[in-house]
């Protein structure tokens, strides 16, 4: 019988249904005729289909449904007494005679709500036998169906004897009596389905016992729609009974879906008022119990109830709402030994939930809350459980999400004692969270305090951990550093001597990165310094002579150690950039020793590390640039650096590389603005120079490749003798450039078929000058084209 | 042809009706022939008054020896078919010997009659009453007319009633408690009952309540028992959990119940017994039967 096949579990369906079918035809007759005699024993005999044991609760389910109908029409019948000529009473009596106990109590339930209705005889006492006849049934399928029956039939009259009666006490309690009864004995039925059979069909057994919780959990919905029952009674009676069916049943299946009911079906109120007592039933259920869920649902409805009025709120106070939670849940996880982490955190997560939401001024809660998460975690050995990584997330992630403001988070104490549970991945994870929540949101971490908690708590992403052995993905590991050079930017604070704390804090810490992050942290922090620099700057006047911690000079030294630091990793380019910034700033503080002394650092790296001709060139482009604008030099070590600069560009590797950083060099001795140097000889040299390589450059090509390479290098040249021509430079005379032109024409003529797009722009510039007139176009008349 | 009918019908008929006929309940009796009829309804001490109504058919003469009425109480066993023991026997003259011509009415009585059993037609005996009336004659056949009605005897309830109540069981297996209200029942009765299941070790399919009749006649190494199940009352579906407890609520009006008849005149007695049947999954039955005492109480209405 156990393992039947579907196809004839529909034989056996289509069987039920057609007797109940059969009978239901001559049932209806019978009710047509108003033969009473036969009405009984028709719908008896379509009854007795119920008394199958060979279907499924599903199918069983069908067949139910289809007396059911019947049994509605049967009902009718019987309560118009014209049509029968039997008082209700008799009728009471004579449906008893029926030999088969399941159509006799079909048929007692089916007169019986027709008795209550009529009034004659008192509800409590017609509810009471009813519920104890039903006892005969003990097949659990069909006593749960026969009491779902019962429930479902003598609902209406329980709502009105529940609510209508003007408000008599008694009355309702009979109605709660009676539905509790029946719960309890429907809730035994359920949880003995799954003793029915043997072992290896518990799944389907549970699979079954599923479909049919909605029969148990009915009874619990109907008292809930009872007008009648307040706080008092619900206090009072229904929890204390429920929840006595529900932890004695000892049954996992049913105690998960019966709390579950209880927090749905009610009234958020009600919960409120009966936390405690609810709560108290958590711990007692078997260990298999979900009990997380139904705590976080529970917690999630009376968060949604504080949200829905400000009121309430005071009521939650008023029961303590947030100590009681703590409490049961704490001791969940104290009975439930077995529970995996996983379920403990998500306790926890709800927890921390309820309490952002229903008091987020509160941080000593969220600070409690953590601290029992840490307790728990620090009992187990390490967070392996991908799934507890998550929830631990999600708990640290709630407070981020609630405050839009991570400076909030910070002050949580127990807050890093649980991410040092976390595993590394994970806690790389949380720090990027934690950076996302300041980014989002915007959030300047302005003490040195916070920055240092900050930072003990993103340590995974800031330093190798214990243990990082483990793989990296290089995109994650880019990700991640960018973050903290984003993050490095939010720390600020406007007061110089802090920042510079908050500078020294983040570079102590960002210094344990190792080689592979600092590339990465370094020129945030180099950048931030410099800001502080410049602030300083600015507000130099007024800071003068007192013994201030944060100066320049100090901000210098300690950003040489920061620059110097990436020497490790090494990466002279970026090391040679940042030199380069620096320069800059201390020439903007008009320190001139310390400028030199990074512009030695600048050289330094680019003879003994930049080796790489390519890298070579983008170096010494930069290095004229800053060189450039520096004004802070003398004359000699301008000089000396002047010159060291142009001998790099003249050995450079590629021919056009030299020449192009040759006539870029020209720059460093012509500088615009009030002093600047203005050494138009030497800017001659320069570019003379240029045109000699540029030359070299051509024959080579020409050369290598039997043609003439293109005239780009003379066109580019052509334009610096035109700026510096422009700009006064004594020594650039038209002549020169004319002849230039000509020379580039002369080359030009070599390969006619390409047009150098370049080189007719700049012509047709010469050509817009001299047409300008005035002083400029008077300068240029002297250049034929 | 009326003479041809006449020659074999009796010369005269004989009616026989009570006095308060018309007003006296009705009961139904089934006759041998298996048809029912509607008879009157006697108690013992009760005085049975009528009058016989002879007339001759077509006005012929009947000589006789006399007429007379006798009033019986007999049991008959059916392995003894056709053998009347008769228990009460009263006679009243009706006539002197002599000749009818024409209809004739005879009143009698037969005042408080001592019936102390009850009519009863069971499956080996039965037990009645009638009323004979008899036309001696010589040399031709009496002519006999016969009258049944039928006695039955109210019991006041008993003053002392107990309750049934007992633990049974199979050990390490089943054990039960049942409990029935009462010992003694009214025929239109209902037993109410409990059984409660202390110990349930067996997978328990089905329980029933039946009503046995238990009739035993004869004496002896002539005695006949014949059983005979009157009721079968499904009172729990489906396996029950140790401290269940099912409730019992039979009610006896549908079924055709007799009081408990203790020995009858030596002739015959049935007893009833309430049989608690519990089947398990392979079917087998685990029973228990315990007698209950029937008795007719009187109804008011």
């Amino acid at each position: 019988m156990l393992l039947i096949g579907a196809e004839d579990e529909e034989k056996w369906l289509a069987e039920g249904i057609a007797g109940v079918q059969h009978n239901a035809f001559y049932l209806h007759r019978a009710l047509d005729s108003n033969n009473l005699r036969d009405a009984l024993k028709y719908s008896a005999q379509m009854l007795s289909e119920l008394r199958t044991s060979k279907l499924s609760p599903q199918k069983y389910y069908e067949l139910y449904m289809r007396a059911f109908d019947e049994l509605r029409i049967l009902e009718m019948f019987f309560k118009d007494e014209s049509k029968h000529g039997v008082s209700v009473v008799d009728l009471y009596e004579l449906v008893q005679h029926a030999g088969n106990i399941l159509p006799r109590l079909y048929l007692l339930c089916t007169v019986g709500s027709v008795y209550i209705k009529s009034k004659e005889a008192p509800a409590k006492e017609l509810l009471q036998d009813l519920v104890e006849m039903c006892h005969g049934v003990q097949h659990p399928i069909r006593g749960l169906f026969l009491r779902s029956y019962l429930a479902q039939i003598s609902r209406d009259k329980l709502l009105d004897i529940g609510s209508d009666y003007e408000g008599d006490a008694d009355t309702v309690m009979d109605a709660v009596e009676f539905i509790l009864e029946n719960f309890t004995e429907m809730n035994k039925l359920w949880v003995r389905m799954q003793l029915e059979g043997p072992g290896r069909v518990r799944e389907k057994r549970e699979k079954e016992r599923s479909a049919l919780q909605e029969l148990v959990g009915k009874n619990l919905h109907v008292l809930s729609q009872i007008e009648g029952v307040d706080l008092e009674i619900y206090k009072e009676t229904v929890l204390p009974r429920v929840l006595e069916q529900v932890v004695n049943c000892k049954d996992d299946l049913s105690q998960y879906y019966l709390m579950d009911c209880i927090i749905q079906v009610f009234p958020d109120e009600y919960h409120l008022q009966t936390l405690e007592m609810l709560l108290a039933a958590c711990p007692q259920v078997q260990p298999t119990v979900d009990i997380k869920t139904v705590l976080s649902r529970l917690m999630d409805r009376l968060s949604k109830y504080a949200a829905s009025s400000a009121d309430v709120l005071t009521e939650f106070l008023q029961v303590e709402a947030f100590t009681k939670l703590s409490n049961a849940i704490e001791k969940v996880i104290e009975v439930q030994v077995d529970m995996p982490a996983v379920g403990a955190i998500t306790l926890y997560v709800s927890l921390l939930t309820f309490t952002l939401r229903v008091h987020p001024d509160r941080l000593d809660y969220v600070d409690q809350v953590l601290g029992a998460c840490v307790k728990k975690l620090s009992s187990i050995p390490k967070l392996e459980d991908s799934r507890a990584t998550k929830q631990v997330v999600a708990l640290l992630s709630a407070p981020l999400e609630k405050y839009n403001d991570t400076v909030t988070a910070l002050k949580i104490s127990n807050y890093p004692r649980v991410m040092d549970h976390l595993d590394n991945g994970t806690n790389k994870v949380m720090a990027m969270v934690i950076i996302e929540s300041i980014m989002k949101n915007n959030t300047c971490i302005s003490t040195a305090d916070k920055v240092e908690v900050l930072f003990e708590l993103i340590k995974g992403l800031i330093k190798d951990l214990d243990s990082a052995t483990d793989e990296l993905d290089e995109e994650d590991f880019k990700d991640e550093q960018n973050s903290v050079a984003k993050l490095i930017h939010m720390l600020y604070n406007n007061e110089p001597e802090e920042m510079l704390k908050i500078i020294c804090i983040v570079w102590k810490h960002t210094m344990a990165g190792g080689p592979k992050r600092l590339p990465f942290t370094v020129p945030s922090l180099v950048f931030s310094a410099l800001r502080l620099v410049r602030q300083l700057q600015g507000q130099e006047g007024d800071i003068v002579g007192e013994e201030v911690p944060a100066t320049p000079k100090k901000i210098f030294q300690l950003l040489s150690q920061m620059i110097e630091a990436l020497s490790a990793v090494p990466s002279p380019e970026l090391a040679l950039r940042l030199y380069l910034q620096c320069a800059e700033a201390a020439n903007g503080c008009d320190l001139e020793y310390v400028a030199y002394e990074f512009f030695t650092q600048v050289f330094v790296l680019y003879e003994e590390e930049i080796a790489n001709s390519k890298a070579q060139v983008t170096a010494i482009h930069l290095i004229i640039g800053a060189l450039q604008r520096m004004n802070v030099f003398s004359v000699e070590n301008r000089d000396t650096l002047t010159h060291k600069t142009t001998r790099y560009s003249a050995r450079l590797l590629k021919k056009p590389d030299q020449c192009r950083a040759v006539y870029a060099c020209s720059h460093l001795f012509w500088v615009d603005g009030q002093d600047g140097i203005r050494d138009g000889e030497r800017v001659l040299l320069c570019l003379k120079r240029a045109l000699r390589i540029a030359n070299a450059a051509q024959q080579m090509a020409s050369i290598a490749r039997d043609s003439s390479g293109p005239v780009t290098l003379f066109v580019e040249i052509l334009n610096k003798y035109l700026y510096y021509f422009e700009k006064g430079n004594k020594q650039i005379t038209a002549a020169a450039i004319q002849h230039l032109i000509e020379l580039i024409n002369t080359e030009m003529q070599g390969d006619s078929a390409t047009s150098d797009a370049f080189l007719a722009s700049t012509l047709r510039y010469i050509q817009f000058q001299k047409q300008r007139g005035g002083v400029m176009g008077a300068k240029f008349e002297s250049i034929k084209l | 042809m009326n003479y041809l009918v006449g020659a074999f019908k009796p010369p005269c008929n004989i009616f026989i009706s009570f006095a308060d006929g018309r007003s006296r309940k009705q009961v139904p009796l089934k006759k041998e022939n298996g048809k029912t009829v509607m008879v009157a309804l006697f108690q013992s001490q009760e005085s049975i008054v009528g009058e016989v109504v002879i007339e001759p058919v077509h006005r012929k003469k009947v000589e006789h020896n006399g007429v007379k009425i006798e009033l019986l109480g007999q049991i008959e066993l059916y392995f003894d078919r056709g053998n009347f023991y008769d228990f009460t026997s009263l006679v009243r003259e009706l006539d002197i010997p002599g000749e009818l011509y024409e209809r004739k009415t005879y009143p009698f009585e037969f005042s408080t009659v001592e019936m102390p059993y009850e009519s009863y037609n069971g499956v080996n005996v039965r037990l009645r009453y009638i009323l004979k009336v008899t036309i001696s004659r010589n040399y031709v056949g009496n002519i006999v007319e016969y009258q049944e009605f039928v006695v039955r005897n109210y019991t006041p309830p008993p003053s002392i009633n107990n309750i049934i109540k007992m633990e049974v069981g199979i050990e390490d297996c089943l054990h039960i408690e049942f409990e029935y209200s009462k010992s003694k029942y009214h025929l239109k009765d209902v037993i109410i009952g409990k059984i409660y299941f202390l110990l349930v070790r067996i997978k328990l399919k089905n329980m029933d309540l039946e009503i046995r009749c238990r009739e035993s006649t004869g004496s002896g190494p002539n005695t006949y028992v014949e059983t005979e199940t009157l009721a079968k009352f499904e009172l729990m579906d489906g396996a029950p959990v140790r401290g269940e407890s099912i409730p019992i609520r039979l009610f006896l009006s549908p079924y055709e119940l007799t009081p408990t008849y203790q020995n009858i005149n030596n002739k015959f007695s049935v007893k009833y017994y309430l049989n608690l049947v519990l089947v398990d999954e392979e079917d087998r039955r685990y029973f228990k039967q315990q007698e209950i005492t029937m008795y007719r109480l009187l109804e008011t209405s």
